[in-house]
């Protein structure tokens, strides 16, 4: 059987959803990587898993992240799909505003997704409809904030022995 | 309590875990953890009991959780590695390396073949430690420490040699970014066949102790069992998914560092209980000390690391009299070479299974974004799953044979 290309993938795809549920499409050292919608998530995550060629199977990761700059898109969920019997891996993106950062669970289909969502739900302020136990998984309870967002520096504010333009930086 | 007591009893035939039921309710709540000497680290279970059967569990975990990911969008590339160490601390150097593999997929470095082959050896080693911890514990958790002494030795033995490549034993922080910061000492030569030849008899006299063993068959036969099915759509990665029948593993599928130069076969088991988790194990050393094997018989001549100048340090006497090395040994320890933009993913075959590491980088000289994959996060979920309705001592039978590592669980 001959392995399956990236270019089968956008076209199922699109097939499935349409030209316009996919935003963008890239290709990082030999992975795919598709942004789409969030209301778009789960209906293609469901079509990638039961698709009897696509087959993508195993959530390998799920991976919270921030842009401050991209106004109305600040926060972003990346999927890692992995299809086994064809070895290929794809990620999904979809953006959404830090105001209303709701995101549809998909631990319907991966049990797996139940801490990853946590996860990024307690670094990230990443809000999954639907999940079954959205508590924080490593902070503390009682913690206000979300820590990961870029507004949280690491280094203590007051130190001035570590300024970066003292370091060329 | 008589048998006439028990038929006439409100609880006979109800639902024991709907709540609000018209269960009497006579369960228990037991702590395992965060400190119990069966975790082999720090997290916790709350068990629901119902006598010696276990109806429900809820974990917590987060004790030691450090703060890795934030910390690394601070650190300049190489002070990373560190980080890396301190996740699976049974197999520092298999970490080391995957995050070496993962900067270098982005800087678009080619490593050697030597340091490639020397990479897969200390990776096999560190397997080789994970695996011994692994499997001697489960058998001191039901109760036979004799096994765990004959082979235990060999994980210092292992741990020497890690000194010998890199000077330290548990937090390796062992190579660099193009190679290895040192080629293969004699002494690691001589070290490495000792145990080519010495860990195999070890290993006998452990199985021949244990596997067979009629009290350790019956404390793991069937307990804590998963499906494929299961075990899938829980994450599993490594032995513990081959175990349950899936034949995934990242040196075979998506092979780096050339294992697709090495002949080694991947066990699979039928059931995924703890035995079969004990025998997958169990047989991934032997095929360790098969990788082993064939990398020093056809380890290749040539330099140890890549010529990269702006990421591998230069060796220490040039610094002192060239000025270009001096120049590079300053920006690289001050952190001020710039990666390239672009988004990686890389995974290694851990010892527990698939590490990943997806790295963001938007040019500047440290991640903007970093994501580790510990596979013991993942599958440590569905550990409730494969505890209810089996008693206390199962479920720790259980739990070491997942070989579940808190540094791993909380990064």
């Amino acid at each position: 059987m001959e392995k399956l290309n990236n270019q089968q993938i956008i076209e199922a795809l699109q097939k499935a959803f349409g030209e316009h549920a996919i935003y963008g499409i890239g290709e990082s050292h030999g992975i795919l990587q598709v942004t789409s919608s969030v209301d778009q998530i789960v209906p293609m995550m469901h079509f990638l898993y039961a698709d009897p060629i696509l087959k993508f199977q195993f959530l390998t990761d799920l991976a919270g992240i921030h842009f401050p700059e991209a106004k109305g898109q600040e926060l972003g969920v990346i999927y890692h799909l992995h299809s086994l019997e064809n070895n290929v891996r794809l990620w999904i993106k979809a953006y959404a505003p830090i105001d209303a950062p709701n995101f549809p669970t998909i631990t319907g289909l991966y049990a797996s997704a139940n801490w990853m969502e946590r996860e990024a739900f307690d670094f990230y302020g990443i809000i999954f409809e639907g999940h079954p136990n959205l508590t924080r998984i490593l902070n503390v309870d009682d913690m206000d904030y979300h820590p990961m967002r870029k507004e949280y520096p690491l280094e203590d504010a007051t130190r001035h022995d570590k300024i970066d333009e003292l370091f060329g930086r | 309590m008589s048998e006439i007591a028990l038929v006439n009893s409100p609880n006979v035939g109800l639902d024991k875990t709907q709540k609000g039921g018209p269960y009497v309710n006579d369960l228990s709540t037991l702590n395992l953890g965060p400190t119990h000497p069966a975790t082999h680290g720090i997290f916790q279970n709350i068990l629901t009991m119902d006598g010696e059967t276990i109806v429900d569990a809820e974990q917590t975990v987060g004790y030691i959780h450090r703060a890795f990911e934030k910390i690394a969008e601070r650190r300049p590339f190489y002070q990373i590695t560190t980080l890396t160490d301190r996740m699976n601390y049974c197999s520092s150097p298999i970490n080391n390396m995957g995050w070496h593999l993962t900067v270098e997929k982005l800087l678009g470095i080619e490593v050697p073949k030597r340091a490639q082959y020397i990479r897969v050896i200390m990776m096999e080693l560190a397997r080789l430690a994970d695996h011994i911890v692994c499997n001697s514990i489960l058998a001191v958790d039901t109760g036979a420490l004799t096994g765990f002494l004959y082979v235990y030795q060999w994980r210092e033995h292992i741990y020497e040699i890690y000194e010998e490549l890199c000077g330290a034993r548990l937090t390796t922080n062992m190579g660099r970014f193009g190679g290895m910061e040192r080629d293969l000492s004699k002494v690691a030569i001589e070290k490495i066949n000792i145990l080519l030849e010495g860990l195999p008899k070890g290993l006998k006299e452990f199985e021949g102790m244990v596997m067979r063993n009629r009290i350790f068959m019956d404390r793991t036969q069937n307990v804590g069992a998963i499906s494929a099915e299961r075990a899938l759509n829980y994450g599993f990665t490594g032995p513990n998914l081959r175990a349950a029948g899936v034949d995934y593993d990242v040196r075979s599928l998506n092979p780096y560092s050339s294992y697709e130069d090495f002949e080694f076969d991947v066990p699979v088991g039928t059931k995924g209980d703890t035995y079969d988790r004990f025998l997958v194990r169990e047989e991934e050393m032997w095929q360790s000390l098969r990788i082993i094997k064939q990398a020093m018989e056809n380890l290749p001549e040539g330099p140890y690391h890549a010529d990269a100048p702006h990421y591998y340090l230069p060796p220490k006497q040039e610094v002192y009299k060239n000025m270009e090395a001096l120049i590079y040994h300053f920006k690289i320890v001050m952190g001020e070479i710039d990666a390239p933009v672009g988004e990686v993913y890389q995974s290694v075959e851990g010892g527990n299974g698939e590490l990943g590491f997806y790295l963001v980088s938007d040019g500047g000289r440290t991640p903007y974004r970093l994501k580790f994959r510990r596979p013991g996060f993942i599958y440590y979920q569905a550990f409730p799953e494969m505890i209810k309705g089996s008693s206390l001592s199962d479920a720790i039978v259980t739990m070491s044979s997942m070989n579940v590592i808190a540094g791993e669980l909380d990064t």
